[in-house]
């Protein structure tokens, strides 16, 4: 049970574990975008070839990456199938009643090689920040919206406070599931409702106990000044540095030269489109 | 009777974490013992209990209650858990329901026994632990440190066990909560006649109560006898982390000052005839 990582960040020592959270955040943006403003064969190369690097950058192992993919291998599944038979356009194969087209099968390779880059652009972010550095790096980014009286700092606050206490009610819901069995309770026994109701001598007792750590924290933080984040100020504040310059500006380019290339050779869907019409 | 025979338990097995947390045990409880289980933090004793009442699978060795294995396949472990009651250190962990009588009436709900049935245990397990009558309606977490204790010690009171394991039933209370507690488990014990294991941190405690000590480091058992012979090595036992009781300091002080004390006494009312016979 320990073993589920929560945001499942891996640690080592890559420019990409080094680099400011901001910059990931931004980065990881433009890649998603990049991928669904592309529409031509160059473009997924270009990106192809980056987001390959940055793998490599990273020194994740490809095991970790390839887990997140398990996920949503399911879907993935059934939209390409649906997208690979349900495409109008010239038959490339038919099987009785069910056609394949030239452009449904391109549509559906490029759909899938879509859904496997989002999965893996967003799990190099998680896996190289720290769910700390996460929130740290969404509160600093969305910190504008403060001034119009959006309580960032207290949401990035209850994001860091809600991972921290996880690891915390999980152990106690061993320990308290170990209790209720020592008094003879059984879990997997029965119907759903069954089920269901047999949870309830697990779950009142975490609920309590959640409940009696929130107040518990709350006196601590209150008796040590905690007061929102009106006027607060950060021990470790983030801070850019020239790593980060260039990766911003490698990331603009980047976004530059698939935009350039998305304009310049055009839609070879486009073609398709315009050749199937005739 | 529960028979512990070369029992392994291994954390993380097969891992990088992997650590033995129970040694080559070898125990033998018998019926109506009153025994107390101490050790430092991390020596293995709460790991030992959940072992006793089957919660936890050991790696290697086997655990024989009256004879039967308990981890062979047609051992009903369920049953072996009201047999073999254990009474976890935090009664939060157990208690839920919307008031005590019905909480402690979880154990006997749960082994099938008719609603009648159920609160005329409920009530006398109530009864044995001293709780008053006027908390039975009231809601658990309306009671006290020491009354959630007790309401948890009925808890599983109230399935007839053969054998009553409790882990730190006097943390967290007042010297007079430790004192009340310990002693209902105590006249309990004399009553019903139920082994009683209990693990603790308190060396005084343990001196007055226990017929037998059997002490845990890093996983093994390290003695395993009468009181007064496991703390005359009350040096080895600092080095574990652990200490004598109290009245062992002050005689052995005065030994080695020149006094003729017997000091392997460990009884408070004993070793005050003791140091008044010095007075005289």
């Amino acid at each position: 049970m320990k073993d589920i990582t929560i945001g499942q960040y891996y640690p080592a020592d890559s420019i990409l574990h080094r680099l400011d959270p901001r910059v990931k955040l931004f980065g990881t943006l433009m890649l998603l975008i990049s991928l669904f403003v592309s529409n031509n064969f160059l473009n997924y190369i270009l990106i192809t070839i980056v987001l390959f690097s940055i793998i490599k950058m990273s020194k994740v192992p490809f095991k970790m990456l390839m887990r997140g993919l398990k996920g949503i291998i399911i879907i993935m599944m059934i939209s390409v199938i649906f997208t690979m038979f349900l495409t109008p356009g010239s038959t490339l194969i038919k099987v009785g009643a069910v056609k394949i087209t030239r452009y449904g099968l391109k549509k559906a390779c490029y759909l899938a090689i879509r859904l496997v880059y989002l999965v893996i652009s967003t799990s190099i972010m998680t896996l190289t920040t720290t769910p700390n550095d996460l929130a740290d790096g969404l509160e600093k980014s969305f910190s504008l919206l403060s001034k119009v009286g959006v309580p960032v700092h207290e949401m990035a606050m209850m994001m860091s406070i809600a991972l921290r206490f996880i690891p915390i009610l999980m152990e106690e819901t061993e320990k308290i599931t170990m209790a209720q069995k020592a008094r003879g309770a059984k879990f997997d026994d029965g119907n759903i409702i069954k089920k269901a109701k047999s949870m309830v001598p697990v779950l009142v007792p975490l609920f309590m106990s959640a409940i009696r750590r929130a107040l518990d924290l709350a006196d601590a933080m209150e008796a040590r000044c905690y007061n929102g984040g009106k006027g607060r100020t950060k021990m470790k504040p983030l801070k850019y540095k020239k790593n980060d310059y260039i990766a911003y500006a490698l990331i603009i380019t980047y976004f530059m030269a698939i935009l350039g290339l998305s304009y310049i050779i055009g839609s070879t869907d486009t073609l398709e489109i315009m050749m199937v019409r005739r | 009777m529960i028979e512990v025979k070369n029992l392994d338990y291994l954390y993380s097995p097969g891992t990088a974490f992997e650590s033995k947390a129970l040694d080559n045990i070898n125990l033998t409880i018998n019926d109506g013992e009153f025994i107390a289980i101490i050790g430092h933090t991390g020596s293995g004793k709460s790991t030992l209990i959940q072992h006793l009442n089957g919660l936890l699978k050991a790696s290697s060795g086997a655990i024989y209650y009256n004879g039967k294995n308990i981890y062979d396949d047609d051992y009903d472990l369920t049953e072996h858990r009201c047999k073999v009651g254990l009474v976890f250190q935090y009664p939060e962990y157990q208690l839920f329901e919307t008031d005590v009588l019905t909480d402690v009436g979880f154990g006997p709900r749960n082994q099938g026994l008719s609603k009648e049935e159920v609160e005329k245990v409920s009530l006398k397990a109530l009864e044995d632990v001293g709780m008053d009558e006027k908390y039975f309606k009231k809601s658990p977490f309306m009671l006290s440190g020491g009354q959630k204790k007790r309401a948890a010690i009925a808890g599983i009171l109230a399935m007839n066990p053969e054998v009553l394991i409790l882990d730190e039933p006097t943390a967290g209370l007042d010297p007079k909560g430790r004192d009340k507690i310990l002693k209902k488990v105590s006249e309990l014990h004399k009553e019903r006649g139920i082994t009683v294991i209990w693990v603790s941190h308190s060396m005084d405690d343990v001196a007055r109560f226990a017929e037998r000590i059997i002490v845990m480091n890093e996983g093994r058992v390290a003695y395993d006898g009468e009181p007064k012979e496991v703390f005359k090595n009350f040096e080895e036992l600092e080095k574990m982390g652990l200490s004598a009781p109290q009245v062992t300091y002050i005689l052995n002080d005065l030994k080695n000052e020149g006094f003729e004390v017997d000091n392997t006494l460990i009884d408070v009312e004993e070793v005050a005839d003791e140091i008044y016979k010095l007075l005289k």
